[in-house]
């Protein structure tokens, strides 16, 4: 290894090193305190001090898919055996099950919203990209304004026209009107992306295609597309996790038939007092995939972040 | 107006090889290609916008459809603007904005430098620390409220350890003093990371050669410090905060799950404001006046801030 004078020493890397290890994990205890309520007992959840240590229990996640009716003992006696282990579980806190919870609709709602938009997006996004970067396109210079004017409309300001425009349209609380909805949103940002990594590929590809016999949209389509493949990629993961983790919308403008997660998730309560743990379950559940997600996908994701942010 | 656009769109393609060969011309995939992205945006962006901005002359309420909407003019403006709840949330706004940019930038800033000394493994501590601005707002500022429980919660468990205060004493969302603090360490938690990430993308694109021609003038660190470093640095920066500023500003998800603006007003910020007069008190155009209040603040402090960063940039 070559000898430089920028290179730190030793000494500075391990005190930097260190700093920044004590503040990783700081910044991870919530984290690891929502994965670990999701498998306390509720007891064992609101126990002073708080415990770090517990015997784990499924109760927040049988919790967390079920609903439930207090009993007193001489209806559960009356009740019978618990038929199951989930059934089990709910005796032991002295209910009985009703019914399952909602929230296996509503983490699938998260998932049929989420993916779709992301997919509209992308065919939408890449398809005006590429016409941004390749054609002459007067509204090309206007795009960053787009972008930059949604960003500052305060979601709550533009809700309130939308939210007329869908009870009109009949698209109030369906699928299709928050797949169109976050489609549009994530929309400016992602041809403005998907427009810089179509740049970086040479012309001369397709035009060498174009001679070869090649229909413009041929050309599109087998040569420019599987070069952008990663591009496309990393900029679909962000409109996903923007669906994924979309809250003031989702709100406003649903409630029994096309509610995501997000909202449904802080209303779980339990029989009697917040349920902590089926909370913490609920979060987990909707959390691990994007934190996995995360560490798996690092290099695109960091780069999509500061490449977003930084191109103009 | 779409028309006219896709129109001069399709006119300012040039013919290229492919009309003279076989298939569509590129002016048609040109049209093709960008019309329903433009019908989109104008359909959900822009036309909700202009909408706004109607409504906000109006005295309509969205929950009684069948009333006759008035043309009031400038009334819900004259109101907002002399109303004195407004300006308390505004204030509670500039507060959260300042502190959070604050904390966010130094903190940022010091563990971008610090993942910068490129020790072993930095790049598995960064995507840690990168993780809770990946998630969603809502549901993490939902658990904070747990972590902040007086006595069970964590966060006061672990300042009654540091300090020896007793953690049942204080309620962080609880107590009108604490409450605006609390909303600003959580959204510090989630969001310095951003920061955190353009700063490291402004440090690496300082070129090693520069520091080697300092050393070789016997430049200290210190001083390399503050005539290379900062100073390269600083429109990365100015950028970071010009994002986080504008998203700080509108902020509603985090803070709603929190505190839900309590207690009483304290932590009400602008956003969690209007939504209460739009979609609780159904006061539409006055809450649509209020939207284009919001965004005309922002949109004057974002352009006379972007003139500042493009001065910076030219230096």
């Amino acid at each position: 290894m070559s000898y430089s004078i920028t290179e730190p020493t030793a000494r500075v890397k391990w005190l930097a090193g260190g700093l920044v290890v004590a503040y990783a994990l700081i910044t991870l205890v919530p984290l690891l305190w929502i994965i670990a309520t999701g498998f306390k007992s509720g007891a064992d959840s609101i126990a002073y001090p708080p415990k770090v240590l517990f015997e784990p229990s499924l109760e927040g996640y049988v919790n967390l898919f079920t609903d439930r009716t207090r009993a007193t003992p001489e209806m559960l006696e009356a009740a019978g055996p618990p038929q199951n282990w989930v059934e089990q579980v709910a005796r032991d806190q002295g209910q009985v099950i009703a019914g399952p919870s909602r929230f296996g609709e509503r983490f699938l709602n998260s998932v049929i919203i989420g993916f779709g938009s992301t997919a509209l997006c992308m065919i939408l996004g890449t398809a005006a990209a590429y016409a941004f970067s390749r054609f002459r396109v007067p509204l090309k210079d206007d795009l960053m304004f787009f972008i930059l004017s949604t960003r500052m409309m305060p979601p709550i300001a533009v809700a309130i026209p939308i939210f007329l425009m869908f009870r009109q349209l009949g698209l109030s609380d369906t699928h299709l009107g928050m797949i169109l909805l976050y489609t549009a949103v994530n929309l400016s940002l992602s041809v403005w992306l998907l427009k810089g990594f179509i740049d970086e590929i040479p012309v001369e590809y397709e035009e060498a295609a174009l001679i070869d016999g090649y229909t413009r949209f041929q050309a599109f389509y087998k040569v420019v597309l599987p070069q952008a493949a990663t591009g496309i990629a990393s900029t679909a993961i962000f409109c996903l996790i923007f669906a994924w983790n979309e809250y003031a919308f989702a709100v406003l403008l649903t409630s029994g038939n096309a509610q995501t997660a997000p909202p449904f998730i802080p209303t779980i309560i339990g029989v009697g007092g917040k349920d902590w743990p089926a909370v913490a379950a609920g979060a987990t559940l909707f959390l691990l995939p994007v934190m996995v997600f995360t560490i798996l996908l690092r290099k695109h994701l960091l780069r999509g972040i500061t490449f977003g942010a930084l191109r103009k | 107006m779409t028309h006219s656009l896709i129109e001069r769109a399709a006119e300012g393609t040039p013919p290229g090889i492919a009309q003279k060969l076989r298939g569509l011309s590129d002016r048609s995939i040109a049209w093709i290609f960008v019309a329903p992205t433009i019908f989109l945006l104008l359909a959900v962006n822009i036309f909700p916008l202009i909408w706004t901005v109607y409504l906000s002359f109006t005295d309509y309420r969205v929950n009684r459809p069948n009333r006759d909407i008035e043309w009031v003019g400038l009334a819900n403006y004259e109101r907002i603007l002399g109303d004195a709840g407004i300006w308390s949330t505004m204030q509670a706004t500039a507060h959260f904005l300042l502190w959070t940019l604050v904390l966010q930038v130094l903190i940022g800033f010091t563990l971008a430098y610090l993942i910068n000394k490129k020790f072993r493994g930095n790049d598995m501590w960064t995507t840690i620390i990168v993780l809770p601005m990946m998630l969603s707002p809502a549901v993490v500022g939902n658990f904070w409220t747990f972590l902040y429980q007086p006595q069970i919660g964590l966060f006061n468990y672990a300042v009654g350890f540091v300090t020896g205060k007793d953690p049942a004493s204080f309620s962080m969302i609880g107590d009108v003093s604490l409450a605006p603090w609390a909303i600003i360490i959580a959204d510090t938690w989630m969001w310095t990371p951003f920061v955190m990430l353009i700063c490291l993308a402004g440090l690496r694109s300082i070129p090693d050669s520069i520091y080697e021609a300092a050393e070789c003038d016997r430049a200290s660190k210190w001083r390399q410090f503050w005539t290379i470093t900062l100073p390269l640095v600083l429109p990365f920066l100015m950028l970071a905060i010009l994002f986080r500023g504008i998203e700080n500003f509108k902020m509603f998800d985090l803070v709603v799950q929190l505190t839900g603006g309590g207690p009483g007003n304290v932590t009400t910020l602008s956003s969690i404001d209007l939504k209460r007069e739009a979609f609780e008190k159904w006061r539409t155009g006055y809450s649509s006046a209020y939207g284009v209040i919001l965004f005309v603040t922002v949109f004057g402090l974002a352009s006379i801030y972007v003139k500042a960063l493009n001065k910076v940039k030219e230096r």
